[in-house]
């Protein structure tokens, strides 16, 4: 097989395992954030594992990419790729939301390796980003930044006051992906206060826009592994709620819905 | 008294030592940057904007993302001066300052223009009243309001040595230097700026030299006075609280909140572990429009208002 053929496969692999791994997280713990996990699981193991440098053994090292979660309440996609990619062992991963676990119900970089930013507010990560992305900027450095963000996410006007500013300095080595999955916690996007139409936003605020199928892992590779253009570049990655798992897809109530033993028995049974 | 017209040439605005303190550590450290929303002039920035321009981070009238942008930079290995009015600062951003710094550990300083009520005449929106209120349960963030030119510059240096996130108070409303002699600046330690066993005035900023003041005015009436410039509100010098208590009568006075600053801090010490009487001098609400001068003396923060309060307390009237 070629590079591109490994790490595809790899990337799949590793996708259908953070799924089971979050979704039996998720039913052991009786909370969390399933439909999500599942929306952005393919766009985080694309990254983690086809595009971002770092060093699980240095995470704070100075030249390592950058991943900042906005979206913090998916955490049990988030944990199992910093799992996967070596930041800790898989006996982290038993903990979730427990009682003094470094596995919050939102990520913590005080006591969790990989962990950029603590988030959970939505709206926090891409200014983060954009701060990131101006110290390197500053400096010459060569890493990449990246975030996610959810698509009802965008509501918050704190991201607008971020693109404007990105736009402005051309912090082209900085990548926003928005999960559009077109759901928000209670209903539709384009119910509550519509973002249609998105790369148009993006485009006016200065941002080269790229519109992509967030569960094909070959045109995230391409997407996200392009070298960065002249401008900030936004990845608007078309996605579904509770992607993988028939009864979750789709529905706004797997925002934060759990499993009861039945229905995590057939979510096992679809992820193969 | 405070106001800027009628202050004496020998008053300063602590804006200049800021200004000059950060300019010198940008000198010394390539990782000190600025971060403003459009405060540049309003920080008196201008000078070192020329002098590093890639240094000054303006992302324009944009509160929540120049915290943001704070913590970014902290993480790229920055050490960045946020610097803009307190009141917007905290108030506009205090979800950011929250989460991206104090709860995500970023090393940033937050350093509050124009602090206090010195947009007397522009009104509540503009005074930074309550700034001390909402950081002090961020324990994370050691919060310090400086009582003159020199101690800004001690508080600024200090900020940039301290790993972790520190918010500084910056007065724009003249002070004098205070007279006290062999000063050392310690963050979270109170200063000894009158001697006295028959009460203790616990004053942080621009109310320092005003405390002194109502404390030299009582000495001549036989009442000794005992002065602490707490400029380090949380954490809290307990134990210089603890000594205070046992003068039998605490009188906390700041450019601030009654409810939840300097005077909260000493009240919720004292009644936990120390029970004395407490009284707080500060202003109590909202204020209405007026000079400093007036929004000052409406709320007792004179050397005479304070003096007042002491002989009041102390049955001395």
């Amino acid at each position: 097989m070629t590079d591109r053929s490994n790490t595809l496969a790899t990337i799949r692999d590793n996708a259908l395992w953070m799924r089971r791994q979050a979704f039996t997280m998720v039913h052991k713990a009786q909370l969390g954030h399933p439909g999500g996990d599942f929306s952005a699981t393919d766009i985080i193991a694309t990254l983690y594992f086809g595009v971002l440098r770092f060093d699980p053994t240095d995470p704070r090292k100075p030249t390592r990419d950058r991943f900042v979660m906005s979206k913090g309440h998916a955490t049990g996609v988030l944990y199992t790729a910093l799992c996967k990619a070596g930041y800790y062992p898989e006996s982290w991963l038993e903990t979730y939301m427990g009682p003094g676990s470094k596995l919050n119900g939102h990520p913590n970089r005080q006591y969790l390796p990989g962990v950029e930013a603590n988030t959970g507010p939505l709206g926090h990560g891409l200014p983060i980003a954009t701060g990131i992305a101006i110290a390197g900027q500053i400096d010459g450095a060569d890493f990449r930044t990246f975030v996610l963000t959810g698509d009802g996410e965008l509501q918050e006007g704190s991201n607008w006051e971020a693109a404007m500013t990105a736009g402005h300095r051309r912090l082209n080595r900085l990548t926003v992906i928005v999960d559009r999955n077109r759901l928000q916690q209670g209903q539709g996007t384009e119910e509550t206060s519509s973002l249609d139409p998105l790369p148009e936003k993006w485009r006016a605020f200065g941002w080269e826009v790229a519109e992509v199928d967030g569960h094909d892992h070959a045109a995230l590779l391409e997407v996200l592994g392009a070298e960065p253009g002249e401008k900030p570049r936004c990845v608007i990655a078309n996605t579904i709620k509770g992607k993988g798992v028939s009864f979750m897809e789709n529905q706004a109530k797997w925002h934060h819905g759990v499993p009861n033993d039945t229905q995590y028995a057939q979510a096992m049974e679809e992820l193969v | 008294m405070a106001q800027a017209a009628a202050a004496p040439q020998s008053y300063k605005d602590c804006r200049n030592a800021w200004v000059a303190t950060v300019e010198a550590l940008a000198e010394a450290d390539p990782r000190v940057v600025v971060v403003v929303n459009d405060s540049i002039g309003s920080s008196k920035l201008n000078g070192f904007a020329a002098k590093f321009p890639d240094r000054t981070v303006n992302v324009g009238i944009a509160e929540q993302l120049m915290i943001g942008v704070g913590a970014g930079l902290a993480n790229g290995g920055k050490i960045p001066f946020v610097s803009a009015a307190a009141c917007f600062l905290t108030g506009r951003a205090l979800e950011q300052i929250k989460a991206d710094i104090a709860y995500s550990g970023y090393n940033v300083k937050l350093i509050g223009q124009s602090s206090g009520i010195a947009y007397g005449e522009l009104g509540a929106t503009h005074h930074s009243i309550e700034d001390l209120a909402w950081l002090r349960p961020m324990q994370q963030i050691t919060v310090i309001v400086p009582a003159d030119a020199w101690e800004t510059e001690q508080a600024i240096r200090w900020a940039a040595d301290h790993e972790g996130p520190v918010f500084v108070r910056v007065s724009r409303t003249p002070v004098p230097d205070l007279d006290v002699p062999n000063r050392s600046f310690r963050a979270g330690k109170a200063e000894l700026v009158r001697e006295g066993g028959d009460a203790t005035v616990i004053a942080n900023g621009t109310t320092v030299h005003l405390a002194a003041a109502a404390a030299d005015l009582l000495k001549s009436e036989g009442i000794a006075i005992r002065v602490l410039n707490m400029a380090t509100v949380s954490p809290l010098d307990e134990d210089a609280v603890a000594a205070a208590a046992k003068t039998g009568l605490i009188v906390t006075v700041e450019e601030a909140n009654i409810c939840g600053g300097l005077g909260g801090a000493v009240a919720e010490w004292t009644a936990a572990n120390h029970p004395v009487r407490v009284e707080r001098m500060g202003f109590d609400g909202f204020r209405t429009t007026g000079s400093v001068e007036h929004l000052f003396e409406e709320a007792g923060l004179t050397a005479e208002g304070i003096a007042a309060r002491l002989r009041a307390a102390l049955g001395r009237t």
